[in-house]
C-alpha cells in the first residue's frame, strides 16, 4: 500500500509530446495557423515533387559529370596531379587527427567528407577521369583519415603539435603546388593553371588568414592616440568599406600595375588575393574595434596593476576578450569572404564559378545545359558555406557566446 | 608616471614617451607618404611613356555605345559624361527599390520565422539559409539564366490581372500616367501634403506643450484631401489615364516596363539582402525583454499594439545600425549587375574604359561615386539612428 | 591605452616592409634616386623626353625577356568555342591558342613552352600596355586606335565581319525590317559600336540588350530575349551549331563591319614583333607550299627551293638575325601544322568546335584574303 502511494507521489518528468499533440501545437494552434498549414503543406509537397522529377529525369548532367577534375583543380597539369592529391590527403590526415582529439563538429565534418569520398570511389559509372588509380587514391585517403583519427584519439600528441600542423600543411601545400625552379620532379606550375575549387579555397583561406592580422593592426591603428596613425587607418578602413569588392579587384588587377615599376609583375592570383585580403581586413578591423571597445577599462587597469607591460596587456588581456566578443561577427565576415571569392570571375580568374562558365562556353552544346551547371555550383557553394556557418555556431555555443544576430 | 616626468634627465630619449610618439608619427608619415609618392611617380612615368591621357576631357566626347533601356534620355551620340549619369541613375534606381523591397520582405520573413506555425517558420528558415549561403553572383545567374528561361516569349505572354503582361522582354505593368491637365492636380496635392505636414508638426507640439487635444491627425488628413479634391476638379476630373501595354511590332509598347535585366538584378539583390535583414530583424525582436511583452499584455494591449507600441520601438534601436550596413552592402552589391547586362555605374565605366581607354580617370570616377554614395547613405542613416536612440533613450 | 603605439608601430613597419618587398625588386637605395628624378621632371615640365630617357629597358627587351624566362606568356581566353577554350584535362585549345604554341615552338622548339593567361575584354588592353603578356592572341579586332594605344598588331590571322542572326519563323529576310527590334550584343567591344552606327545610319530604332560575356548574349537570344543577335560571323556560326535546332536560325548575308582578328605584341621591341610576324607568315606560306605537320620532315628534302628556304634547310633568310634557329619555323609547323590545318582542326568540316566555310580566310590564290610575304 505504502509503495503504491509513493509511486503516485513521484513527480514524473514531462513526457515528450506525442505526434498528434505536436501537430496540434505546432501546426493547428489557431484558426489562422490551421488555414496556413492546409495551404502550405500541399504547395511544399508539389514543389518538392517538381524538383525531384527534374533532377532525376529532366536534367542532363553531362556538362557536370564530364569534367570532375576541371571543377576540382582547373587546368592544373594532369601529370602533376599527385601534388594536389598529396596536399588533399594532408588536410584529410589533419582532419582525422583533430577528429580523434576534439570530436564534436570535426567528427561530423570528417564523417561527411569520408562518406562523400567513399561514395565517389565506388560510384558505378564509367568516367575516363574516375579510373582505377583515382578510386584507389580516394580509398586510401579515407584510410589516411582513419589513421589520423587513431593517432589523435589513442596517442598523447600535444595539442600544440596539432594546431601547428594546421599551419604547416597549408604552407607546405602552397609551396608544393607552386613547385620549384629547375626541378625535374616538381617543376613550377604557374598559377594561371590553378583553378576550380582549388583556387576558391586558396583565395578564401588565404584571405581569411592574411586579412585577420591586418584587421587587428588597423583596429588598433584606428584607436591609436597618434593622429597620423589613427587618421590613416580610418581613411583606409572607410575608403575600402565605401567601395564594392568588384572595384577593388579591378583596381588590383588592372590599375595597380600602372603604379608599380614596369619590370615588376605581380602574379594575377596574388593580385586577386591582395584585393580580397584588403577588403576583408577593413571589415574585420571594424568588427574587432567593436570588440576592443567592449573590453572594460578595469581589465586593463587590473593588468597594469599586476605589472604587465603594454604589449602583454594587449596580447593576453585585451585581444582575447575583444575577439571572443566579436567572434560571431568575424565568422559571418569570413563566410561572406568565401562567397565573395566568386567575384574574381569578373577579372578573368577561373575559380570554381569561372570554370563552370568556361565549360558552358567551351562547347555550344553545353550552353543548353547551363541550368544544370549553375544549380550544381549553387549546391556546392551552399554546402561549404552552410558548413562554415554551422561550425561557427557550434564554436559560439561551446564558448558560451550569445549571438543575437 | 608623474615622478618620471619631473625627472626627465634620467630618461634616455629613446625611452621618453613623448619623443617616441613624435618619432613614431614621423616614421609612419614618411613611410605612408613615401610609398604613395613612389607609386604616383611610377604611375606618371608609365603614363608618359604610354601617352596615357589623365584628364577628364573625354567626358565631353561622344560615347558611341548604346545603353539598354536608359532611365533618362540617352543616345549613343551623347557624351561619355551623359552615359555615366545614366549609369548613376540606374544604380540609384536599383538600390532604392532594392532597399525598400528587401526591408519589407526581410521583415515579413522575420515575422514568419517567429511564427508559432512550425511549417511557416521552417519555410522562412529555408528561405534564409538558402539565400545566405549562396554567393550573390551565383544567385544572380540562377535568376537570370535559369528562372527567366521558363518565361514565355512575346507572342505567348502571360497575362495577369491588372493587366500585367509577362514575357521574355520583361514585365509590362499598366500604369497610371498624368494627362496634360494632370500637373494642376499634382501641384495642388503636393502643396496640400506640405501644408499638412507643417500643420501636423505645429499642432502636435502645441498639444505636447499645452496638453489640449488639437486633433492634429484628422486636421492634416483633411487638409490633404481638400487640396487633392480641389486639384481633381480643377484639372477637369481626369488627372490620370491608365497606360495599358499593347503589342506592336516586335514588342509590347506602353505601360511601366521592367526589363528582365532589371527584374533579375532587382529580385536577386532584394531577396539576398532580405535574408540578412530577416536575421537582423529577428535578432532585434528577440532581444526585447520578455517581461516587456508580458507587461504590455497585462496592461491590456492587444497583439498588434504590443508589436507596434512596445516591441518594435525597442527592437528598432538594435536593428537600425546593422540595417544601415545591409543597405550599404546592397548598394555596393548592385555593381554585380554588369554580369547580366544591367547598365549601372560600374558597367558603364567598364565599357568606357574599353572604348575610350582612359582606365585611370574613369576608375577614379567610379571609386568617388561609390564612396560618396556610401558616405552619404551612412551619414543620413546615422542622423536618423541618433534621433531614434535619443527619443527612446 | 595611450602607450599602444609600440605594437602599432611594429605592425605598421612590418606591413610596409612586406608591401615593399612584394611590390618591387628594386634595391632600397634606388627609391631615393627615383624620387629625385621625378621632382626634376615635374618642375621642368618636359615629360615626354624625360620619359623616353627614363623608360625602363624591360619593355624594349621582350624577346630577351622571353628567352631568359624560357616560355611565352600568351594573353588568351578559355571561354570561346573555336578560338580559346578548355578540354576535360584543362588543356588550352583553340585557333588563337595554337598561334601562341607556334611562336613557342619557333622560339624554344617546344610548343608547350606557353603560359596562357585568361584575359577579360576589359583587361586585354591594359595587359598589353603594361607588357604583362608577350602576345595577345584573343580574337582581338585590329583598329587604328588600338594600334596606337595598346601595342603592335602583327598579321591578320582571321578575317571576320559583323553579321546578324535571326529566327527563321520571324519571317524577316533583310535588315530593312529591323526597325524596333531588340538586339542582343556583347558590351565593351567594337561590336556594340558597329551596331549603334548601323542603326543610326539607317535611321532605325532598336533596343540593345548588353552582356559582359559572350555566352550570355547567345543564351539570351536563344531564349527569345532578343529578336536579333549580332556578332562576328564566325561566332554566330559557332553558336548556331550549338543551338537545339540550328535550322530555325539564319545568319543574314549582310556584313556591317570589318573585323580583322589579329595577334598583337606590346610596343617597344621590334625584334619580338618581327618574330611573331615571321611565325604567322610561315604558317600561311606552309599551307601555300603544301607543307603540313605530317610531311614537314620529308619536305626538308623537297625540290622546291621555296620550301627549302621556309624550312631553313637552305640559306638564312633573316632567321638568325632575329636570334632564331634556321629550323625554327619548321619546328612551328611541325608543332601545330600549317594555317589550313589549324583552321580545320577547330572550324573545318571535321572541326572540334563547329564548321565554318573558309570564305575570306582562304589563301589568296584560292579566292581568299590570306596572304604572306615570300621567304627570300
Amino acid at each position: 500500500m505504502a509503495i503504491k502511494e509513493m509511486e503516485q507521489d513521484i513527480v514524473r518528468p514531462p513526457q515528450p509530446p506525442g505526434l498528434v499533440k505536436w501537430i496540434k501545437e505546432n501546426l493547428f494552434s489557431s484558426v489562422f495557423n490551421s488555414i496556413l498549414t492546409v495551404l502550405l503543406f500541399p504547395t511544399i509537397l508539389y514543389l518538392l515533387y517538381l524538383v525531384i522529377i527534374w533532377v532525376l529525369f529532366g536534367a542532363n548532367w553531362k556538362a557536370v559529370s564530364q569534367f570532375p577534375l576541371l571543377f576540382a583543380i582547373g587546368q592544373y597539369p594532369r601529370d602533376q596531379i599527385w601534388r594536389v592529391g598529396f596536399v588533399f590527403s594532408g588536410f584529410m590526415f589533419m582532419l582525422g587527427i583533430s577528429w580523434g582529439r576534439w570530436s564534436g563538429l570535426l567528427r561530423s565534418i570528417a564523417l561527411a567528407a569520408g562518406s562523400f569520398l567513399l561514395l565517389i570511389a565506388v560510384l558505378p559509372v564509367q568516367n575516363p577521369q574516375l579510373d582505377m588509380t583515382m578510386r584507389i587514391y580516394l580509398g586510401s585517403t579515407i584510410l589516411i583519415t582513419l589513421v589520423g583519427y587513431l593517432i589523435g584519439n589513442k596517442t598523447r600528441l600535444k595539442n600544440a603539435f596539432i594546431i601547428a600542423g594546421w599551419f604547416v600543411i597549408p604552407i607546405v601545400g602552397v609551396v608544393l603546388l607552386a613547385g620549384f625552379e629547375n626541378s625535374e620532379r616538381i617543376p613550377v606550375v604557374h598559377t594561371t593553371l590553378w583553378g576550380g575549387l582549388l583556387v576558391t579555397f586558396l583565395l578564401a583561406a588565404g584571405g581569411i588568414v592574411l586579412s585577420f592580422p591586418l584587421g587587428v593592426a588597423l583596429a588598433f591603428g584606428r584607436r591609436s592616440s597618434l593622429p597620423v596613425v589613427s587618421g590613416f587607418s580610418t581613411v583606409f578602413i572607410e575608403g575600402i568599406r565605401g567601395v564594392p569588392l568588384v572595384t577593388l579587384l579591378f583596381m588590383f588587377s588592372i590599375i595597380l600595375a600602372l603604379f608599380l615599376p614596369v619590370e615588376s609583375r605581380i602574379d594575377r592570383l596574388v593580385r586577386a588575393l591582395m584585393a580580397v585580403t584588403v577588403f576583408s581586413a577593413a571589415y574585420s578591423a571594424e568588427n574587432i574595434r567593436g570588440g576592443l571597445q567592449a573590453v572594460p577599462l578595469g581589465q586593463i587597469e587590473a593588468a597594469k596593476a599586476l605589472g604587465m607591460g603594454n604589449f602583454k596587456t594587449t596580447v593576453f588581456i585585451v585581444l582575447p576578450q575583444a575577439l571572443r566578443a566579436v567572434l560571431p561577427a568575424i565568422a559571418g565576415q569570413f563566410i561572406a569572404l568565401f562567397k565573395d571569392t566568386t567575384l574574381v570571375v569578373i577579372i578573368g580568374i577561373n575559380d570554381f564559378l569561372g570554370i563552370g562558365r568556361s565549360i558552358i562556353n567551351s562547347d555550344p552544346e553545353f550552353v543548353q545545359m547551363r541550368t544544370e551547371v549553375y544549380i550544381f555550383m549553387a549546391v556546392v557553394y551552399w554546402i561549404f558555406s552552410y558548413m562554415m556557418s554551422l561550425a561557427s555556431r557550434r564554436i559560439e555555443s561551446t564558448m558560451g557566446i550569445e549571438s543575437n544576430l | 608616471m608623474t615622478p618620471q616626468k619631473s625627472d626627465t634627465t634620467a630618461i634616455p630619449f629613446y625611452r621618453d614617451e613623448r619623443i617616441l610618439k613624435i618619432i613614431a608619427q614621423i616614421v609612419s608619415t614618411v613611410v605612408i607618404f613615401g610609398f604613395l609618392i613612389w607609386a604616383v611617380i611610377n604611375f606618371l612615368k608609365a603614363a608618359d611613356a604610354r601617352n596615357m591621357e589623365l584628364s577628364f576631357g573625354f567626358l565631353k566626347e561622344a560615347a558611341g555605345f548604346p545603353i539598354s533601356n536608359p532611365p533618362i534620355d540617352y543616345e549613343p551620340s551623347m557624351t561619355y559624361g551623359r552615359a555615366f549619369i545614366v549609369g548613376l541613375v540606374n544604380t540609384l534606381l536599383i538600390s532604392g527599390v532594392g532597399i525598400v523591397t528587401a526591408t519589407i520582405v526581410g521583415t515579413l520573413v522575420a515575422l514568419a520565422r517567429l511564427s508559432s506555425n512550425w511549417l511557416l517558420s521552417r519555410m522562412a528558415l529555408v528561405f534564409i539559409e538558402f539565400h545566405r549561403n549562396i554567393p550573390l553572383l551565383v544567385l544572380l545567374f540562377i535568376w537570370y539564366f535559369v528562372v527567366f528561361s521558363f518565361v514565355p516569349p512575346v507572342k505567348e505572354s502571360l497575362v495577369w490581372p491588372g493587366p500585367i503582361f509577362i514575357n521574355k522582354r520583361g514585365v509590362y505593368i499598366s500604369w497610371p500616367r498624368l494627362t496634360d491637365s494632370g500637373s494642376t492636380f499634382l501641384v495642388l496635392s503636393i502643396i496640400g501634403i506640405i501644408a499638412a505636414i507643417i500643420l501636423y508638426i505645429i499642432l502636435r507640439k502645441r498639444r505636447k506643450n499645452t496638453g489640449k487635444n488639437t486633433y492634429y491627425t484628422p486636421i492634416s488628413i483633411g487638409l490633404i484631401l481638400i487640396f487633392s479634391v480641389a486639384g481633381w476638379f480643377l484639372s477637369g476630373g481626369s488627372p490620370f489615364q491608365m497606360d495599358i501595354p499593347f503589342l506592336k511590332g516586335f514588342n509590347y509598347q506602353g505601360g511601366l516596363r521592367l526589363t528582365p535585366e532589371f527584374a533579375g538584378m532587382y529580385l536577386s539583390l532584394s531577396l539576398y539582402t532580405a535574408a540578412f535583414i530577416a536575421e537582423v530583424v529577428r535578432g532585434g525582436i528577440q532581444a526585447v525583454n520578455k517581461g516587456q511583452i508580458e507587461a504590455a499584455r497585462a496592461v491590456g494591449l492587444n497583439q498588434m499594439q504590443v508589436l507596434s507600441l512596445v516591441v518594435m520601438p525597442q527592437a528598432l534601436r538594435i536593428i537600425i545600425p546593422p540595417m544601415i550596413s545591409q543597405y550599404l552592402n546592397l548598394t555596393k552589391n548592385s555593381s554585380l549587375a554588369l554580369a547580366i547586362g544591367f547598365q549601372e555605374v560600374f558597367a558603364v565605366g567598364k565599357t568606357t574604359i574599353n572604348q575610350a581607354g582612359r582606365a585611370v580617370p574613369v576608375f577614379a570616377l567610379i571609386m568617388i561615386t561609390y564612396l560618396s554614395l556610401s558616405l552619404l547613405t551612412s551619414f543620413i542613416l546615422n542622423i536618423y539612428n541618433r534621433r531614434i536612440q535619443f527619443v527612446v533613450r | 591605452m595611450h602607450r599602444k603605439f609600440i605594437p602599432v608601430l611594429a605592425i605598421l613597419l612590418t606591413l610596409t616592409i612586406v608591401l615593399s618587398a612584394c611590390g618591387t625588386t628594386t634595391e632600397p637605395a634606388g627609391v631615393q634616386t627615383i624620387v629625385e628624378t621625378v621632382i626634376v621632371e615635374v618642375e621642368v615640365e618636359v615629360p615626354a623626353e624625360a620619359a623616353v630617357e627614363a623608360a625602363p629597358a624591360a619593355v624594349e627587351g621582350i624577346l630577351s625577356r622571353v628567352l631568359e624566362r624560357g616560355y611565352v606568356v600568351c594573353g588568351g581566353r578559355t571561354d570561346l568555342a573555336g578560338f580559346g577554350m578548355l578540354d576535360a584535362d584543362g588543356k588550352n585549345l583553340g585557333f588563337d591558342i595554337d598561334f601562341c604554341r607556334a611562336v613557342a615552338a619557333a622560339v624554344f622548339g617546344d610548343a608547350e613552352a606557353v603560359e596562357v593567361v585568361p584575359l577579360t575584354a576589359a583587361d586585354r588592353g591594359p595587359a598589353l600596355q603594361t607588357a604583362e603578356v608577350d602576345i595577345l592572341s584573343r580574337n582581338v579586332t585590329w583598329t587604328s586606335s588600338r594600334d596606337a594605344q595598346w601595342g603592335n598588331f602583327a598579321n591578320v590571322m582571321f578575317y571576320d565581319g559583323q553579321g546578324f542572326m535571326i529566327r527563321k519563323d520571324s519571317g524577316i529576310t533583310s535588315t530593312d525590317e529591323f526597325d524596333g527590334a531588340t538586339v542582343c550584343v556583347t558590351s565593351g567591344t567594337t561590336t556594340q559600336q558597329n551596331l549603334a552606327d548601323f542603326f543610326r545610319q539607317n535611321g532605325m530604332e532598336y533596343e540593345a540588350v548588353l552582356f559582359e560575356e559572350t555566352p550570355a548574349v547567345y543564351g539570351a537570344y536563344e531564349d527569345g530575349r532578343c529578336d536579333v543577335t549580332t556578332s562576328d560571323k564566325s561566332q554566330l556560326a559557332s553558336v548556331r551549331s550549338g543551338f537545339a535546332d540550328p535550322d530555325a536560325h539564319i545568319i543574314l548575308d549582310i556584313t556591317i563591319s570589318k573585323e580583322p582578328l589579329t595577334p598583337a605584341v606590346p610596343h617597344g621591341d621590334d625584334a619580338w614583333f618581327d618574330v611573331v610576324k615571321l611565325v604567322s607568315f610561315a604558317l600561311i606560306n606552309a599551307e601555300e607550299l603544301g607543307v603540313t605537320m605530317a610531311n614537314v620532315e620529308e619536305m626538308k628534302s623537297s625540290e622546291n627551293i621555296n620550301v627549302l628556304r621556309l624550312l631553313g634547310v637552305e640559306g638564312d633568310w633573316g632567321y638568325t638575325d632575329l636570334g632564331l634557329d634556321p629550323g625554327a619555323l619548321a619546328n612551328a609547323i611541325a608543332a601545330v601544322g600549317n594555317y589550313g590545318e589549324i583552321y580545320d582542326r577547330y572550324m573545318g568540316p571535321e572541326g572540334i568546335s563547329f564548321t565554318l566555310p573558309r570564305g575570306p580566310n582562304n589563301l589568296w590564290n584560292e579566292g581568299g584574303l590570306i596572304y604572306a610575304p615570300p621567304v627570300k
